[in-house]
């Protein structure tokens, strides 16, 4: 399988994503210009990342105008015939403007920008980025927003809890989901999670920033893991 | 409009200035001409005032391919072909008036002077100075500042890996914002700000040109009066996502080879980029100015070619080549529009619709050509007479050490600056080795190496007060104690020279005796100085006088692990790991941050401090790093020992035990902030090794007990659990911040 990368202008953790996919788990990985049109030689099999950062400095609304480039008609056909999209942070956001995924996000409820480790708890094995992991498990990877309040209408809320469509919740390092372990006012605590067709995925924390011992946290190299397995496992 | 004498002053420019532009110009200059001079020899883009005494710094190095002054910023070879831009500059005027644009655009700023040399920003830091945390206004002020920084960096997309906050009445009107950038560049694939080439093309990059920062260089180079609000239009905006752009363009447009020199506009825009690009290749310009894309109708010729407005880059292409750099920023969607042509006339020739409305030498505008250089005189300040007779013996020894120790840890220049650096990203570009491993400087590791950077700012400005060449040594010695203790190499600094009016000559004895120290503790440490910024002119007005800030020297230093296994960090590791303290303890509490808390004393000399004492002490922490005999390191400094042991047991949430020394005030053992000493852990097996290096190397330690169980024991006295402790660290802060 192989991963694109999307670069809009004002992305900033692309580069970050490229290394952590190319360098770190050794994966083919190209470059996708915003302005291109179409996605080169994918399969369905293979992902398309949309990165952090501030695309197009995030003026209007986070990910508004991001979701009207020229590449963003190619992802969300990708999107719905199947493909693999995988969104952090800002790619989250485009994602929730592109009506990939339901909800938006919303400015953080200090108002603030945070950047910080915060504490997930996988809410289930059952997605492409989780398949490796033990529900429950409580993993360490920092948030870096000010736009990252998960909000979503009453209904929306219970049919992605009846389908099992949240990935992550914020919780404290023990593992319960409260009021205080919330770093920025998401609903249920709610940090990631994915379309009902599950090929689609968002979340605000950055597990490209969790992913080398170097750093001392490898808690996001888990859900590349799980996204190798689930692809490998298709391709056999 | 006739330009006399009194227009030339209002501009801030002197008579004799003005007698000697009419010399060079063999006429009197016209009011775009006397605009331009007025912002050119401004101290700011000058150095008028500084630059003799600039000179007598140490600026020669085996790693410097660059020479301090020579680019926008120093240049050091790292090694493995790759070079570090780096550099720290102020924006404290601008941030005074309006805290989140100055502060946002001073990060813009100095990113810029880095990526407009070739070198990719990957790392910035920030030295930044309030007023007391308990006023309105400082709140105000820190607010704006921390978003602002936060917000341009975040976005620009360049981890903010460090910094200082501090908190002094000297700086309730005048607070001092410092930015520093760290880039990287290939060795050899960099690009000067030269112009060469007659017939080159010249061109305007990146945002529109704006009303926003004029006369912004005159008006940093002023003393801040409470008229200064009125100067807003002197202060910049700053939009980051153009920034971005600008960057990866102006990286890609380097690699098409179509460039011949380029400069980013900050201080005098078009007027500086222009003059000092032609002085430097010995050339001159032809602008024509109705061809800078403009933000409003009807602007002035003076307007366009001093106008601040950010994110602009001026470039010099190779003729025939145009279409290759047009390319790149279309790419990028900016704007790329040619401007005008270098020229062999030596002189910056700008039309307006076909009128010539400015022509000056460029060499005459430029530092080391025709700006002026000033001696100024300088006499000892009168306070520091007084210091002298403080005696330790004034102050009464505590009867309730706990409760003086939380006295101390409450002061806001000692708790956790979380609020703060929580709204920066530290994290972006996965380089950051110190966020979840803290060391006492940060720690950046370059990707396809096994190398890392170290990059530290420091200054304790109530030092240089006591003593300004005491303390400037200091300030260098900490920053260069921060790289050893965390396993570095320093390397060479920057500096940020925050002082008060040149004119006044008891903030020039600052000035100069700084320098001197700052020289001497360079030289000492093989540090040589790649360049920097002076901001003078920053005073706070009281009700009855007029005083200048205290003197701030803020010293940005870069280090290097030539191996990225030796980082080592502050926090305690393991229960029952011994704790040591390297260096000589002393009966003082010379301006200790516990003696301001809890007996009001802000008059002292400085602190203990020998720089032969602390080189040596350097070296040999160094050797003890690299027999990897050490479990943390943390150097003693604001808050002394027991702040700093307190840090180290915070980190992983262990304890320690330890016992003082009978032959010294316990005040001055624990709280005190002689220099030149360091917090070891060692792992019990290892310390008779220890122990017989540092006798055979001639080191002074002392052991102060172990790390254990989650409480704070002192003499066997319990000071409570770890936790409660942690808590007035770490939420003190944010309880000042956000109350109103």
């Amino acid at each position: 399988m192989k991963f694109g990368v999307v670069v809009f202008p004002g992305s900033n953790c692309d580069d970050d994503m490229v290394h952590v996919l190319g360098t770190v788990m050794g994966q083919e990985v190209v470059r996708l210009w915003h302005k291109e049109t179409t996605l080169p030689d994918f399969d369905l099999g293979d992902c398309v990342v949309l990165p952090g950062g501030f695309s197009y400095g995030d003026y209007l609304r986070a990910g508004a105008i991001a979701r009207f480039s020229p590449i963003m008609e190619a992802v969300i056909d990708f999107a719905n015939k199947g493909g693999y999209v995988f969104g952090i942070c800002n790619g989250f956001q485009v994602l929730c403007e592109a009506g990939l995924l339901p909800g938006v996000l919303l400015k953080n409820s200090n108002q603030r920008f945070i950047c910080k480790n915060v504490h997930l708890k996988t809410m289930t094995s059952e997605s492409a980025v989780t398949s490796a992991i033990n529900p429950g498990t409580v993993l360490r990877i920092p948030i870096a927003h000010a736009d990252g309040r998960y909000f979503a209408d009453h209904e929306t809320i219970s049919q992605l809890k009846d389908n099992n469509q949240i990935l992550f919740s914020y919780c404290t390092p023990e593992g319960d989901i409260t009021e205080a372990a919330n770093p920025n006012g998401s609903l249920h605590n709610i940090a990631g999670i994915c379309n009902d067709k599950r090929n689609v995925f968002g979340m605000m924390p950055h597990p490209e920033r969790a992913s080398e011992l170097l750093l001392n946290n490898l808690d996001g190299k888990g859900l590349f893991d799980s996204f190798l397995r689930t692809a490998h496992s298709h391709s056999v | 409009m006739a330009v006399t004498p009194d227009v030339a002053k209002e501009l801030g420019l002197t008579a004799d200035e003005f007698q000697q532009i009419t010399h060079i110009l063999g006429r009197t200059p016209n009011f775009t001409e006397i605009s331009v001079f007025s912002v050119m020899w401004s101290e700011h883009c000058s150095y008028k005032n500084s630059i003799v005494w600039l000179k007598t710094l140490p600026r020669e190095g085996d790693r410097l391919l660059v020479e301090a002054g020579e680019e926008n910023a120093g240049l050091v070879d790292i090694g493995d072909g790759l070079a570090c831009a780096f550099k720290i500059e102020s924006h404290n005027h601008p941030s005074a008036i309006e805290p989140y644009q100055g502060a946002a655009t001073g990060v813009g700023g100095i990113h810029r002077d880095i990526f407009t040399m070739g070198a990719r920003p990957i790392a910035a830091l920030n030295s930044l100075r309030f007023g007391n945390i308990d006023l309105a206004h400082t709140k105000h002020l820190v607010r704006g500042v921390v978003k602002g920084i936060g917000d341009y960096g975040n976005c620009f997309g360049v981890p903010t890996v460090g910094g200082e906050v501090y908190f002094n009445d000297c700086y309730n009107q005048n607070i001092l914002v410092n930015a520093m950038s760290v880039g990287i560049v290939k060795v050899g694939e960099t690009v000067s700000a030269t112009a060469e080439g007659v017939g080159n093309p010249v061109f305007i990059v990146g945002s529109a040109t704006g009303k926003d920062g004029i006369h912004g260089a005159t008006f940093a180079s002023a003393d801040l009066t409470e008229d200064s609000a009125d100067d807003l239009p002197a202060v910049q905006v700053g939009d980051p996502f153009q920034e971005k752009l600008l960057l990866e363009a102006s990286l890609e447009a380097i690699r098409t080879g179509a460039i011949v020199g380029m400069q980013d506009m900050g201080a005098a825009g078009i007027a500086c980029s222009s003059s000092e690009m032609s002085a430097k290749g010995g050339v001159g310009m032809d602008l024509h100015l109705e061809k800078v894309p403009t933000r409003q109708a009807n602007m002035q010729a003076f307007e366009i070619m001093i106008s601040e407005s950010q994110e602009r880059m001026l470039i010099v292409g190779h003729k025939g080549q145009e279409e290759k750099l047009l390319e790149v920023f279309r790419k990028w969607d900016l704007v790329c529009e040619q401007i005008g042509q270098v020229t062999d006339s030596g002189h910056i020739r700008a039309y307006y619709h076909g009128e010539l409305v400015s022509d000056i030498p460029a060499d005459s505008l430029v530092l080391g050509g025709g700006a002026p250089v000033y001696q100024r005189e300088y006499k000892r300040p009168a306070y520091m007479k007084k210091l002298e007779k403080f005696s330790l013996s004034q102050v009464p020894q505590p009867e309730d050490l706990k409760e003086a120790a939380h006295t101390l840890l409450a002061s806001p220049n000692l708790i956790s600056r979380r609020w703060v650096y929580e709204q920066y990203d530290s994290m972006v570009r996965t380089n950051s080795m110190s966020t979840n491993a803290p060391s006492d400087a940060a720690i950046v590791r370059i990707k396809g190496s096994d190398k890392a950077l170290a990059m530290t700012v420091d200054c304790n400005s109530s030092y240089v007060y006591a003593d300004p060449y005491v303390g400037a040594m200091i300030a260098v010695s900490e920053a260069a104690r921060n790289i050893v203790v965390s396993g570095g190499e320093p390397v060479a600094i920057t500096n940020c020279l925050n002082f008060g009016n040149p004119y006044n000559p008891e903030a020039y004895y600052q000035f100069v005796h700084a320098i001197k120290g700052m020289g001497d503790a360079c030289k000492k440490f093989g540090t040589p100085v790649t360049g920097g910024n002076v901001s003078f002119y920053n005073q706070s007005v009281f009700k009855d006088r007029t005083e200048p800030v205290h003197p701030t020297p803020t010293i940005g230093m870069l280090g290097i692990l030539d191996d990225i296994t030796l980082q080592t960090t502050i926090g305690f590791k393991k229960e029952n790991d011994q704790i040591y303290m390297i260096g000589t303890p002393h009966n003082d509490l010379n301006a200790s941050e516990y003696l301001r808390q809890a007996h009001g004393i802000q008059n002292t000399p400085p602190p203990h401090f020998d720089l032969d004492e602390e080189w040596h002490l350097q070296q040999n922490v160094k050797k003890l790093i690299r027999m990897q005999l050490i479990e943390s390191a943390h150097d003693i400094s604001e808050g002394g020992m027991f702040s700093a042991l307190l840090e180290s047991a915070f980190i992983h949430g262990l304890g320690f035990n330890i016992e003082t020394d009978g032959n010294f005030r316990k005040d001055a053992y624990l709280f005190g902030e002689s220099q030149s000493r360091i917090i070891i852990t060692i792992a019990p097996d290892k310390e008779d090794e220890l122990i017989s290096q540092m006798n055979a190397h001639n080191i002074s330690f002392t052991r102060l007990g172990e790390v254990s169980g989650d409480r704070v024991i002192i003499d066997e006295a319990d000071f409570g659990p770890l936790s409660e402790w942690k808590t007035v660290y770490e939420d003190t802060l944010s309880q000042k911040l956000d109350n109103q």
